[in-house]
């Protein structure tokens, strides 16, 4: 019999606690393949926000650091810088890299740290229930919004990865998604690039994931799908942001 | 052969010296000399030195490389060990073994430049959130700065706990002749719990949280257990003409320097006196100070703050003698004759003169 689909090394045993329809799953899952494909399982070392994907330690294969909120691309920071010469990642979410992490995701990026960052974005904070997030869209309801949020108190949706494209150390900075076959294929495909340009020594490299949060959108799984279509991706740049200069990249 | 050098850049050699690899700092002064030190010497030395965009970040930087299992540091001053503070109780959390120096400027708020020695209570008794201890060990001098922070990091490696150094901003600032004579560490286990990559083992994880009641509880007991120990075996202190004393000054930092002076004066005038200096500030060195006990009539805390430390000295005297206080603060120092002053006044009754 040939086997065609098996589950990773990448990944643990351990069952993910992740909500029915919620992409968290998805987004672990192409980052353990490519643990696995590109043979970093033994050389990884991943940096684990605050935020519902704050358990994300038990389930790669990797070793892994737990660290405070926002704090993600310091940590990933001192520890690439004790040991170059292993694959540094951090695994994000909104509220974690945009909000209270902002300065240290720019910074790093500033100084060209030759790490990886994945930023889950849901345009809510998932973890503590469904607050807004710096990715909440402008109408949308949160339990901290609950009339909607409100552009002229509450301020606009942050676009972070435009923002890096600014920056010259983020060599590499992709805006994907995970709605269907076709996105989440994109998806993989910016994530190993992002992993070979911290392979090849580049600089810093991004890659942020719009991802659903049916139960805190208040949706079943398929319409949180459409939302993301629908409602999301419009408001956020898509695609390859920046590429390195070596690929005859732009800087937008 | 002794050398003329400034406290902090004798602490920043003295990391170098005891293997520390990683320093990663934001300027703040009176600690810059520090990082400077840091960003000339760490390279040559086989190491790196990153300035961070924040103490916050330094913090956690710190947190990283300790991860990894390295020997790491970070230096700055108290608004910027404020900052700090979230940082070090995920450090003690998660079992990761750092020194931090804290070169003591005056507070609150942005405060001055002037040495103070008012983070005692955030140093002492936790700054960050939850049960946890950090060893802070206060040299007096130069030298003793450089001998502390070799040991510290040893000591944060037996223990996987942070250790402080905590001076102030004259003893960072200052030029005494130092010697830097080879050290005999302690015997350390190798860091097989660090997150350096899993080559031919299981996996780590280097977290700080528990989900569960049940768990946070045997988690906090057994860090219990751990602060027992150091507790129990990380007491210094030391003791200047302290056998025949009946009266006794505590005092630690600059304000022992000076002390040292008044209870010269009041020796010359006859009265027995004694210093006795907490060089650990936690643990505090109750041991000490306890088998002192029986032949003190009367103990005075000497402090760089509104009193701080005296409170630990009045919980183990326990109201078997009195005990007084001779403070400046805000950046000020006293002279040894206020400390006279003030030891007369309150412990013999007398006013000045």
């Amino acid at each position: 019999m040939k086997t065609i689909f098996a589950k990773t090394s990448g990944l643990t045993e351990r069952p993910f606690h992740y909500c029915p329809g919620c992409t968290h799953g998805i987004i672990h899952r192409l980052i353990g393949e490519l643990l696995e494909e590109m043979n970093l399982i033994e050389k990884a070392i991943g940096v684990a926000p605050v935020g519902c994907a704050g358990f994300c330690e038990n389930y790669f294969s990797c070793d892994m650091i737990g660290a405070a909120h926002g704090r993600a691309v310091a940590v990933a920071t001192g520890a690439k810088r004790a040991r170059p010469d292993r694959f540094v990642f951090t695994y994000q979410g909104d509220g974690d890299g945009a909000s209270i992490g902002l300065a240290e995701t720019v910074s790093a990026a500033a100084r060209g740290e030759k790490i990886s960052s994945i930023f889950v974005n849901n345009a809510i904070y998932g973890m503590t229930g469904g607050q807004m997030a710096p990715t909440s869209l402008v109408g949308q309801r949160t339990s901290t919004s609950p009339y909607g949020r409100d552009a002229v108190t509450m301020g606009f949706p942050l676009d972070l990865p435009k923002i890096l494209t600014q920056v010259e150390g983020a060599v590499y900075v992709a805006s994907v998604s995970v709605e269907s076959p076709q996105a989440i294929k994109e998806a993989k495909k910016a994530l190993r690039k992002a992993f070979q340009i911290q392979l090849d020594g580049l600089g810093y490299s991004f890659v942020s994931i719009l991802s659903t949060c049916p139960t805190n959108w208040g949706v079943d799984p398929v319409e949180a799908l459409d939302w993301l279509t629908t409602k999301m991706k419009p408001h956020f740049a898509l695609g390859e942001l920046k590429t390195p200069a070596l690929e005859g990249g732009s800087n937008p | 052969m002794a050398m003329l050098m400034k406290g902090n850049e004798a602490i920043a050699e003295a990391a170098i010296q005891a293997g520390c690899r990683l320093f990663y700092g934001y300027p703040i002064t009176p600690s810059t000399e520090i990082p400077e030190y840091m960003s000339k010497k760490m390279k040559s030395s086989g190491g790196t030195y990153l300035q961070a965009e924040s103490e916050v970040a330094a913090i956690n930087m710190v947190y990283g490389a300790g991860a990894v299992g390295e020997r790491v540091m970070t230096g700055t001053s108290s608004p910027g060990f404020s900052l700090m503070q979230e940082g070090l109780s995920y450090l003690f959390a998660a079992e990761i073994p750092c020194v931090i120096v804290d070169v003591m400027r005056s507070g609150p708020g942005l405060g001055g430049l002037g040495p103070t020695q008012a983070d005692y209570f955030q140093l002492t008794k936790g700054g960050g959130h939850g049960d946890y201890h950090s060893i802070v060990l206060a040299p007096a001098s130069v030298q003793e700065m450089v001998d502390l922070t070799k040991e510290a990091f040893d000591i944060a490696d037996y223990y996987r706990n942070l250790v402080i150094v905590a001076v102030d901003g004259i003893l960072g600032q200052m030029m005494e002749p130092v010697e830097f004579p080879p050290y005999q560490g302690r015997k350390l286990s190798p860091k097989t719990w660090a997150a350096s990559g899993a080559e031919g083992r299981p996996k780590n994880n280097v977290i700080s949280y528990y989900l569960t009641p049940d768990l946070g509880e045997s988690e906090n007991l057994r860090w219990g257990q751990k602060i027992s120990l150091m507790k129990e075996s990380e007491q210094r202190f030391s003791e200047y003409l302290m056998d025949d004393a009946e009266f006794a000054f505590v005092a630690f930092g600059t304000s022992a320097r000076i002390t040292e002076t008044a209870v010269d004066m009041l020796r010359e005038e006859g009265l027995k006196v004694g210093l006795f200096r907490p060089v650990s500030l936690w643990p505090f060195p109750e041991k000490g100070l306890s088998a002192r006990l029986p032949q003190i009539k009367g103990w005075m805390s000497v402090e760089l703050s509104s009193g701080q430390m005296v409170e630990d000295v009045k919980l183990i005297v326990n109201g078997q003698a009195p005990v007084g206080l001779c403070k400046r603060q805000g950046g000020m120092t006293p002279e040894p004759e206020e400390v006279v002053d003030a030891f007369k006044k309150q412990m013999l009754g007398r006013g000045q003169g």
